[in-house]
Parts: C-alpha cells; structure tokens; sequence
C-alpha cells in the first residue's frame, strides 16, 4: 500500500446539539446537553420505559426541498444535509466522478420508512404502499443518494457494522484513497431511529438510561452513577482528499487522517470482550498505520456509551496499549452531550477529533458527579488544553456484533 | 360526489408539485407527463396512488401506460368516479 497522505478538508454534521458541524463543536465545548423528553404522542400511547432521547436539534426535511427530502428517508435526510455542508466547506471540489467515492454507514438503515410502510400496508391495503419504500429504507440509501447527488462514480459503499459503522466507514475511505481508487471520499454515516419500537427494544436489554425526570444528565461515561445510553440521532459527514490533491487546489486543511484500524471480538453478540482485546489491536492497527507509537497519543475521543459495563471494557482495552500513560491522555466521551447515534456515532466523533487536534483542545465530558474508580480516563467537565505541539488524536468506536474501529488524526 | 375536471386538474397539479416540485401552473391539459413534466415512473405511482386515495377512484396498473398526458389523468378520473 502506498503512503498517500489524506487530509480532511469538510466537514459538516446535523446532530443534537447543532444543525451544522461548527454550531456542534462550539456547543459541546460550551457543555450542551442535546437529550430531551421526546414530545411525541407514541411516547404514552405505548407507555415507553425512556421517554427522553436526543433528537437532531433541526428537522432535515426543513432545510432540504421538499421533492428531495420527500423521497429520503430521514436517516438519509440527515446524511444529505451533513454532506451539502461538507462539500460546501471543502470549497465544492471540483473532481473527476471517477475519481469521487463515497462511504457512508448506518446502523438500522430506513427504519422509519420501513414501520410508516407497514402501518400503512394493515390499515390501508397493498395499494397504498408508496413505490419509493424499497429505495428508501435500503441500508444503502444515504450512500446510493450521495452518490447520485454529487455525481460520484468511483464507488458507493455502505457500511452496517452497529455502532461501529461510521468510523469503519472513514477508515475503509482512507484505505480507498491510498490503494489509487479516488482522490476524494466523502465519507460518514447517519441514523434517524428515534422510533418507539428501537426506545422498547434497548429498554429490554436494559442498556438505555432510565432517568427519565433529568434527560440532559442521563448521558454520563465515566460517571460511578452511569445507567446506560440516551438514543441519539443524527449525521456526520467528512470530505477526505488525498493531499496531493487538496494541495493542488489549494483547499483548506483541518488534519490528517493517518491511521485506522478495524477488528472483531468472535466474542458475543451484544457484550465487549472484557479483556478488550479486539479493541486494543484496532488501536494498535490504527498507531502502526499512522507510523506512531503509544507515546505520541495526544487525545482519546472514547466510545463511551455509559453503560454500566461497556465503559471499563473501553479502559481496559487502552489499558492494554497504553499502560498506565492512558490516566494522563486527555480523554473526551462526547456522548454525555450529544447522546448515542449509533450508525452516525463515529463520524460525528471524528469529526470532534479533528477539531480538537485543529484547536487543541479535548473538548468537556459534562454530567460526571462522581468519577468511576473502574473508569480512571482523564475526563473533565471543562475543556482540556492539549498543548502547542503536535496532536495525534484517536477515535473509537465499538459495536453490537463485536466490531472494533479506530481512526487517528493528526494535526497539520 | 363527482369532482368536476378543473378540480381534478387542480388536484393532479397539487399532487404533481408535492412529488416533484414542479410549480402547479406548469401543470397543464396538453403536457406529457414525460416528455414535457420529466415526471419518472415512480413519481408517476406515487402520484396515481395519491390520485386514487383524494379522487376515490382506482387506476389499473395496464391503465396507467396509457396516461401519456395531464388530459388523458383528468379524462380517465372524471369519467371512472364512482
């Protein structure tokens, strides 16, 4: 493989605590909380156990034309209104479409569509099911549609590996760029699965937080009261370019991508290895990539979903790389913020990543009242200076299936 | 009650710039729904299917071929209402 460098060079992001990716940043450096009590009427028609979730702070088919966003399930809503805001920030690259890829992921896909389509289907008959419900609730529709959208022909990929999707998706970009395939990936992932069947189904398996009277600190990785996970929803979207060819155009870069890193656990379904070993080598995959040792490791955006168990598997599995250095790493677990977006997760966290190398600064881990002995990351409540050299910061996501991904970023 | 043919042309164009944004005054007797209104064939079920739910009326799938233009929608809907 060669060593083609790659750049990001846009970003952009719908998420729950901003419509756009800067509006994000500066809210989670501000210590915002995206997660709510869910207004809707399902919420006591079914008599939900979770009645909070952190929803995307702006409605998608409010900013998208209606003839677009009609046709978009609102996954791949989101995941158009991240990209038009990456491309636009990227300086709408002009590239051969040959040359333009895209790899986007997603958790569960068109859930919504696919549920709408049902109900429909028992309540008004075969007739009635709209013929666009096939190509919108496909797991490739935010791929499929970006593709068509901004002419890319290189490739289109989807990738569904749970909460892990979306920094698998960054990292098979970049491995992409670097085997000649594309000089541009516009690369993310989405998930708009706020829905009550998904608030039942977690709530079953005991992995959501019950604090039901004080949404906005439910979320807290890290926390020795943590209780599990707030549903988030939402998309974030990086435009990767090869650097020779952001250079020739003289594009704007935020950092490098230098390193990724994917593995699985063969271990259960749903649970981490508690050793964390799967985890350990996608960091240490990752690290090699990037030619860097665990020394030169800056910043850590965690997985960090808080649960229970998930968070000290994440420590365990640094532990493991890091040694005992890992106490003194910044550490941010962003999820105490914006919530959990499962497919959209790890794109929405590297892009945190990048700006925390860009600006260097770890950005608030908000709502710790008590920190877990079990959990000894260097997390704070405030921003965490990361000093003036060089940054390398890495970003990990894991997912249910035992996928492991990690992507690394530096500074530039 | 029957629904006049400016009320049903009235209806496809809502129906028509709902699914593509076309703006309704384009929509219109002589226009073909692909040569002039570039209107795809899902757009095209999802406006019949829309179509048979505001009208009360059904359109046979083997129907729906021989809708080349707006008239031809309007004539079959005023003339299959129940």
């Amino acid at each position: 493989m060669s060593t083609t460098r790659i750049v990001v060079t846009g970003i952009g992001a719908s998420s729950p605590i901003g419509g756009t990716a800067p509006e994000s940043w500066s809210a989670l450096l501000g210590g915002a909380s995206g997660a709510h009590t869910l207004q809707h009427p399902w919420v006591e028609e079914y008599q939900l156990p979770v009645t909070f979730a952190a929803e995307a702070m702006v409605r998608p088919d409010t900013v998208l034309e209606r003839p677009v966003a009609k046709r978009l399930d609102p996954a791949s809503q989101l995941a158009m209104v991240a990209a038009l805001e990456a491309w636009a920030d990227a300086g709408s690259p002009d590239v051969e479409p040959e040359r333009l890829g895209v790899d986007f992921a997603t958790g569960i896909g068109g859930v919504w569509t696919l549920l709408d389509a049902w109900d429909t289907l028992r309540e008004k008959g075969p007739r009635r099911v709209m013929p666009m419900t096939v190509p919108m609730l496909m797991p490739n529709a935010a791929a499929g549609n970006l593709s068509l959208h901004f002419n890319a022909r290189a490739y289109a990929r989807t990738v569904a590996s749970a909460c892990a999707s979306s920094t698998e998706s960054i990292v098979n970009a970049v491995e992409h760029i670097r085997a000649g395939y594309a000089d541009i990936v516009i690369a993310g992932g989405t998930e708009s699965a706020i829905h009550p069947i998904t608030l039942a189904a977690f709530a079953s398996m005991q992995a959501l937080s019950k604090r039901n009277d004080t949404p906005e600190t439910a979320s807290r990785p890290g926390s020795i009261d943590r209780d599990g996970f707030v549903m988030g929803e939402g998309a974030g979207v990086l435009i990767l370019e090869s650097e020779e060819h952001a250079k020739a155009r003289g594009a704007k870069i935020y950092a490098s991508v230098v390193g990724g890193g994917v593995t699985a656990d063969s271990y259960h379904i749903t649970a981490n290895d508690p050793e964390g070993r799967g985890a350990s080598r996608a960091v240490r995959m990752a690290l090699e990539m990037a030619d860097a040792s665990p020394d030169d490791v800056t910043h850590i955006n965690a997985h960090a979903t808080s649960t229970p168990v998930g968070d000290p598997n994440e420590y365990q599995a640094l532990l493991n790389v890091f040694g005992d250095r890992v106490r003194e790493i910044p550490v941010s677990a962003t999820k105490a913020s914006t919530g959990h977006l499962l497919g959209g997760t790890g794109a929405l966290e590297a892009i945190f990543a990048v700006l925390a190398v860009r600006d260097r600064v770890a950005p608030p881990t908000i709502n710790i009242t008590e920190q877990d002995p079990e959990v000894p990351f260097r997390l704070s409540g405030q921003p965490q200076p990361l000093g003036a050299g060089d940054q390398l910061a890495i970003s990990n996501s894991f997912g249910f299936g035992g996928h492991n991904a990690v992507a690394a970023f530096r500074s530039v | 009650m029957a629904f006049t043919n400016d009320e049903v042309l009235a209806g496809l164009a809502e129906l028509i710039t709902d699914e593509t944004g076309i703006a309704a005054e384009e929509v219109a007797l002589e226009k073909s729904f692909t040569d002039d209104l570039d209107i795809d064939s899902i757009s095209m079920m999802t406006i019949v299917v829309n179509a048979e739910e505001k009208f009360g009326v059904t359109i046979p799938d083997d129907e729906v071929k021989n809708l080349k233009t707006v008239g031809d929608a309007v004539t079959y809907i005023t003339s299959n209402q129940a």
